[in-house]
């Protein structure tokens, strides 16, 4: 099975600071794959690596069988690559469904158009709508965004997510600030996107991570120390002493 | 539908004055009624970068100085067509944003507004420098473009300008392209992630502003019958930022009342005395501070 997303020895270093230090992994279609490690361990830069909007100083990324290295963050997006922030980002004087509507409208033509009323276009409505079904607040279409409360602003990340209907997702920890039951709703959630978009997560709520990774990778001051299913993961001594230890 | 209301209401107004003036005020109501609609429409393609994009340009002025010299040479070198004017106007200001704004984009925030009041400098000591039009002193025109001789004509071709000005930032504002220069204002990042590339679309808005601008200068030109590098004067790059606030950043009807509250009140203040600044100052603040949607914050009721 080929990968959608193959990273290949990427490094980044802030002054003599190695934050990603040889940093190889996979995304097989139809997967979710954790990356699990300390703070600091140099997890969201990977991210921005990924997404674009930090540039590697060595290595590769392909996406989708095409070299996107060199690619902005706009590129890549357009290619299907989506994202979500550690730090809820949204806009926030939009209301919840131009959110959306913002995300489909990149994905379906072109958005230099000067004179037709955007807020108007029933195509990009409706999928922001089914996409908001989807997270269970379609109730707040019309709310502005700002005025959500902290777990409907993630399920919103989330939802301007995947109205693009990326090929692959970078989660950069979901669950932050969540209560417990909102967490497992967010599980179920991902589940079900899990098999037409394969999830690159990042994640501290270890029950989370187990619940959904098919594989999990250990990421220790820039360098990726362990992969493996979670079970291998659990009884990876490394990984335990890296991370789990920690936890324990 | 409320929030386009008193701008409506102005323009309304505007439309009534040359017959208001018969009964008071003559040419000098007129002449004022124009000077603020000019101001109006230069100040409509600010908010466009200020207050729809995030953009604040400290250096607009120069492109309404780009519109008004073209007129003004064009004219002295008798070359009366409007249309000819127009286009000559229209394509020295759009390369002149092309290039600045590229430039200028590279950089926000407070480096942001230094270049673009750099680049309005250069305007500024340029045309200063043209010997053969009047340099420092200006240049007096000795007559306008051909349609725009007759003064009624002149009047309604500028209420005419600023009404089609304003319908269209209002369509930009609201369209595709509009939807993605305001969302890029509050999060560039998530706009970029999400597969925008936010420097083009802030590019194409610094064009048809400094385009728009210069539109005004052009008009600016006819009516004055007088153009100087003055007019391109970070002085008026302040005023026209001024307006824009005073009337309510991205507001429909905010950069109309504040070109309308703006030559009221400098006309009304510098009849009670010559530093009337020292009142329009402490003004403006208030409005600022109380009033923060600037004027048109006044009529609109917010739930």
């Amino acid at each position: 099975m080929s990968a959608v997303l193959d990273v290949t020895n990427l490094r980044k270093s802030f002054g003599a600071l190695a934050v990603t230090d040889g940093v190889s992994l996979d995304l097989h279609p139809g997967e979710c794959h954790a990356i699990i490690g300390p703070n600091g361990a140099g997890k969201t830069t990977l991210i921005h690596q990924l997404s674009g909007t930090l540039s590697p100083d060595a290595g590769m990324i392909r996406f989708a069988g095409e070299d996107v290295t060199a690619m902005g963050a706009d590129h890549r997006a357009r290619r299907g690559l989506g994202r979500t922030f550690q730090i809820t980002s949204i806009i926030p004087g939009f209301s919840v469904l131009e959110n959306v509507a913002l995300s489909v409208q990149a994905m379906s033509g072109s958005s230099y158009r000067f004179f037709g009323r955007a807020a108007r276009e029933r195509g990009l409505n409706e999928r922001a709508m089914t996409a908001l079904d989807l997270l269970g607040i379609a109730d707040r279409a019309e709310r502005p965004a700002a005025d959500l409360s902290h777990g409907e602003k993630r399920a919103l990340e989330l939802a301007v997510a995947i109205a693009a209907e990326p090929k692959a997702l970078l989660l950069d920890e979901p669950m932050a600030g969540m209560g417990r039951d909102e967490s497992a709703a967010l599980v179920e959630t991902l589940k079900g996107l899990k098999p037409q978009h394969p999830l690159l997560l990042i994640e501290h709520d270890m029950d989370a991570v187990f619940a959904l990774a098919d594989r999990v990778s250990v990421l220790v001051y820039g360098q990726i120390v362990a992969t493996g299913t979670p079970d291998e993961i659990r009884q990876n001594p490394q990984a335990r002493a890296a991370y789990l230890g920690e936890e324990a | 539908m409320r929030a386009a209301l008193p701008a409506l209401v102005v323009l309304a107004l505007f439309a009534v004055v040359p017959w208001l003036a018969e009964v008071w005020g003559g040419s000098y109501l007129t002449s004022l009624a124009m000077r603020a609609m000019i101001l109006a429409i230069a100040a409509l393609s600010l908010d466009l970068l200020i207050g729809h994009g995030g953009m604040v340009s400290f250096g607009h002025a120069a492109f309404v100085a780009i519109g008004a010299y073209t007129a003004g040479i064009a004219i002295t070198e008798g070359v009366t067509d409007l249309a000819t004017i127009l286009a000559i106007a229209t394509a020295i200001a759009a390369a002149f944003a092309l290039v600045t704004g590229a430039i200028s984009l590279r950089t926000s925030g407070v480096s942001f507004i230094m270049i673009t009041l750099a680049f309005g400098q250069m305007v500024f000591f340029t045309l200063g420098a043209l010997n053969e039009y009047g340099a420092d002193d200006g240049l007096t025109l000795w007559e306008r473009a051909e349609v725009l001789a007759r003064n009624d004509v002149l009047y309604f071709a500028i209420l005419g300008t600023l009404a089609v000005v304003w319908l269209l930032i209002d369509r930009i504002t609201g369209s595709r392209f509009g939807r993605v220069l305001r969302a890029a204002r509050q999060n560039d990042v998530r706009v970029e992630t999400l597969g925008y590339g936010v420097f083009g679309f802030r590019l194409t808005a610094y064009v048809l502003a400094g385009v728009i601008a210069a539109l005004a200068g052009v008009l600016l030109a006819n009516q004055a019958e007088f153009v100087s590098p003055a007019i391109a004067s970070w002085q008026r790059s302040g005023d026209l930022i001024i307006i824009v606030v005073l009337g309510g950043m991205g507001s429909r009807s905010g950069a109309i009342l504040g070109a309308l509250a703006f030559v009221g009140l400098e006309e009304g203040l510098s009849t009670l005395t010559h530093d009337w600044r020292l009142i329009f100052g402490p003004l403006l603040i208030a409005i600022v501070l109380y009033a923060k949607g600037g004027l048109s914050s006044l009529f609109e009721r917010r739930s």
